[in-house]
């Protein structure tokens, strides 16, 4: 029996140790930023101190062969420090101004993009997908991958009205989180239920309690002691997947994905907000997603012709009404874009306010 | 290409195009790593993930690995299809947390490498949609081995399940004009206090921690945490008349009445006629556009404190939900301020983990028993700053109206006195 080692529990590690000297010195003390070009950000301390920031994009997912090259570059071009953004952009800082074109340059050459900042469409934040998850329906990694193929000139360029944060989830629980565009797996038939597992591998109860629609409920079938859903009031949410695997959701024909815009985590000019669902049915197709690409690019196209300097999606929609969104877009719009869920009556019109 | 290789002509389609392939990456694995054993795993990895694009289905399964001393951290992963890829049938994450805004030199990446392709895959994400960085892919016994040797160098391993979680905080104050608060400070001091919490599992579900220097909250922490901590200042803003002059010199005024002045939410903004700025402080709701469109000429006020938003979640199980104000200013520039941020995060995980249903999120709680049930259990007093609006259903008792108003009084008097020392 080997000896186990004790953990050390040291949790959160300082970050000062692995910062650039430059943003240590001061720490808390910037002035102002400027953005020189696409992918690039200076900012300026109170004592005139600089620092240049060089934001890439990378595949998200590193090999051991790509983390090291890009340990490379930021050793050979810029001062070895690294970071990462929330929507895992790296960035190299450099406190020299004409260290930024050959950092640029030895990026590039290495096929990484140099980009995602300001008014561009940034890197996708996205989840696990086929790769690791256990409930996913859909891909993460090639779908992002496809999409930023097709993305890749608004990553690279300063073309859009704001900001522009995509996000993919690969199923209901929406992990990707909130986005100007999110791209989320929207599944549409009841689980498919395997009795013959259910008992053996299921905790019902709290199976049972997991529904928010309170549809399943415990049942016998063919003598075994499992669960049933009412297919009814089954929403198709998915939530029964995880804890009961026999229970399953994924479905090659009938997961679909949908589409939602006008989240917005920001608080300038408006309060935080959620998504909207404005598309939905569209086929999980591998390992390229055409249709979803046609759809996101859409509405990109619609809301650059379309929205004001520092109009966010979900300002710009404010600002033209949701009729004229779905009639710009040309998507259609059913019943189904009306909310039923608790709380619902609020996102109703209650008024005379009709833009004709 | 040896015949030991899986075909997989669909992920081959994902090396085209110009964005970097992750496919490319995993085939580097396969191809050209000088360990057998990863060059394995990469292929059968390449293999199930091409089974899922033709079946479109996924393939892993959960199950329960940690490694000695802790319950939480991995995230384990066992092959459905494991008797066709064998190599890749134990293939668990281990989430290990960054330093808060997310800082690396290259040598230490390099050190994670070299541990990470030792032990593990050699596939590493920086970073979870949680905060962590995600080593993806280790066996079950190569788990521990792994954590052991990185723990020896400083890094320890995040939350995953019923837990305190990995916590996430924005660059913040080491690169950003718009910082309010000293990021990585809340962060550690907050996270560090619940190190117990986010390696064994015994919540009722997960509680996350996030910090945004400002009202932009970059860090996504009123729609994503269950405590977010955002910066702000309650004194007036600082404004440049000259850069402001500077601005409308080089964009033209109507530009900047179209997207600084009118884009105001509570129209606190006028340009004069002498191209300065008029900023109504009392108005202003610290939204944070006017200074992200003119960072040079209009910066934060002196005054920093945070504002607390509790509650935040993504959509299982009732919807997603933001955070609610339950602090609408906090100082923190003492050692005690600190302690009384960890103070509350503590008092408020205490009583949902008393009170939380099962799979329960503390802002699911709020939701079934009420802000004003919760801030009683938390000892928070109410503010008019926590709604949006006053109730506008008057079906609720009020028997006690009299006291509850005597209290809101004596609070305001109270207050009055603090303030005039």
């Amino acid at each position: 029996m080997q000896q186990h080692r004790e953990p050390i529990e040291s949790g959160c590690p300082d970050g000062f140790q692995y910062m650039h000297p430059i943003m240590r010195k001061n720490y808390g003390n910037w002035a102002y930023h400027e953005d020189p070009r696409p992918g690039v950000l200076l900012h300026v301390a109170h004592n005139g101190d600089k620092v240049w920031t060089v934001r890439v994009g990378t595949q998200r997912i590193l090999d051991v062969f790509t983390l090291r090259k890009l340990c490379e570059i930021g050793d050979k071009y810029a001062d070895g420090y690294i970071r990462f953004t929330l929507r895992s952009n790296l960035e190299y800082m450099v406190d020299d101004e004409s260290k930024v074109e050959p950092l640029v340059k030895a990026v590039e050459d290495e096929g990484f993009i140099v980009g995602g900042t300001k008014n561009s469409v940034t890197m996708i934040s996205h989840t696990q997908g086929w790769l690791h998850c256990d409930i996913p329906g859909t891909d993460a990694s090639g779908v992002v991958k496809a999409l930023m193929d097709e993305l890749i000139d608004e990553f690279r360029a300063w073309n859009m009205p704001n900001r522009v944060h995509i996000t993919t989830s690969c199923c209901q629980i929406n992990c990707g989180g909130q986005g100007d565009i999110a791209i989320n797996v929207q599944h549409t038939k009841p689980p498919k239920i395997n009795h013959d597992l259910v008992a053996n591998v299921c905790e019902r109860p709290s199976v049972v309690a997991r529904c928010p629609v309170a549809a399943i409920r415990p049942a016998l079938v063919n003598g075994k002691p499992s669960l049933e859903v009412d297919e009814k009031k089954c929403i198709c949410c998915g939530a029964c997947y995880p804890p009961c695997p026999p229970m399953q959701i994924n479905d090659a024909e009938h997961s679909k994905l949908a589409i939602w815009v006008g989240g917005n985590h920001s608080n300038a000019r408006s309060k935080p907000t959620f998504q909207k669902l404005v598309a939905a049915g569209i086929p999980n197709n591998p390992p390229r997603w055409p249709e979803v690409a046609s759809v996101v690019k859409r509405i990109l196209k619609t809301y650059k012709e379309d929205a004001n300097d520092w109009e966010r999606i979900n300002d710009w929609i404010e600002r033209i009404g949701w009729p004229r969104f779905f009639e710009k877009v040309g998507l259609p719009f059913t019943k189904y874009h009306i909310d039923n869920w608790r709380g619902a009556r609020k996102t109703l019109n209650a008024s005379a306010h009709i833009r004709f | 290409m040896s015949k030991m290789h899986h075909d997989t002509p669909m992920l081959d389609e994902l090396e085209n195009g110009p964005w970097p392939s992750f496919i490319s990456g995993f085939k580097r694995l396969r191809d050209k790593h000088p360990d057998e054993r990863i060059n394995g795993v990469a292929n059968d990895l390449l293999g199930q993930l091409e089974h899922s694009y033709e079946t479109r289905k996924g393939y892993w399964k959960g199950g329960t690995v940690s490694v000695f001393g802790y319950g939480s951290g991995i995230i384990p992963r066992f092959s459905e299809v494991g008797d066709a890829f064998p190599k890749s049938r134990e293939f668990h994450t281990l989430r290990v947390q960054p330093p808060p805004g997310n800082y690396y030199t290259t040598d230490m990446l390099r050190q994670l490498g070299e541990s990470w392709e030792k032990w593990g895959s050699g596939l590493v994400t920086f970073h979870g949609q949680t905060g962590n960085i995600m080593f993806i892919g280790a066996t079950t016994e190569n788990t521990q081995h792994f954590f052991d040797e990185i723990n020896g160098y400083g890094f320890d391993l995040g939350g995953a399940g019923p837990c305190v979680r990995t916590g996430m905080s924005c660059v913040g104050a080491a690169r950003c004009e718009q910082s309010c608060v000293d990021e990585m400070k809340v962060h550690r001091s907050l996270l560090n206090n619940f190190t117990d919490d986010v390696h064994r599992p015994a919540l009722p579900y997960k509680f996350k921690f996030k910090v945004s220097g400002c009202g932009n909250d970059c860090q996504n922490a009123i729609e994503r945490s269950d405590f977010a901590v955002i910066g702000t200042w309650r004194d007036d803003m600082k404004v440049d008349q000259e850069q402001v002059k500077a601005y409308v010199a080089k964009k033209g005024r109507q530009y900047i009445l179209d997207n600084v002045v009118s884009r105001c939410p509570t129209n606190a903004l006028a340009l004069k006629d002498d191209d300065t700025l008029d900023v109504n402080n009392r108005d202003c709701v610290r939204c944070m556009h006017c200074l992200n469109v003119m960072p040079k000429a209009l910066s934060p006020g002196d005054d920093k404190g945070v504002t607390i938003c509790v509650g935040g979640k993504r959509t299982l199980k009732i919807g997603d939900l933001m955070g609610t104000v339950i602090v609408p200013f906090k100082k923190l520039d003492t050692e005690e301020d600190y302690e009384s941020l960890v103070e509350m995060g503590e008092e408020i995980i205490d009583f949902w983990a008393e009170n939380g249903l099962e799979h329960e999120r503390c802002g699911e709680m709020i939701e079934r028993i009420g802000l004003a049930n919760f801030l009683e259990g938390i000892g928070v007093d109410v503010d008019p700053n926590m709604v949006n609006e006053p109730r506008s259903s008057s079906y609720v008792r009020m028997d006690d109206w009299d006291e509850e108003a005597e209290k809101w009084f004596k609070r305001k008097a109270e207050e009055k006195q603090a303030a005039a020392g």
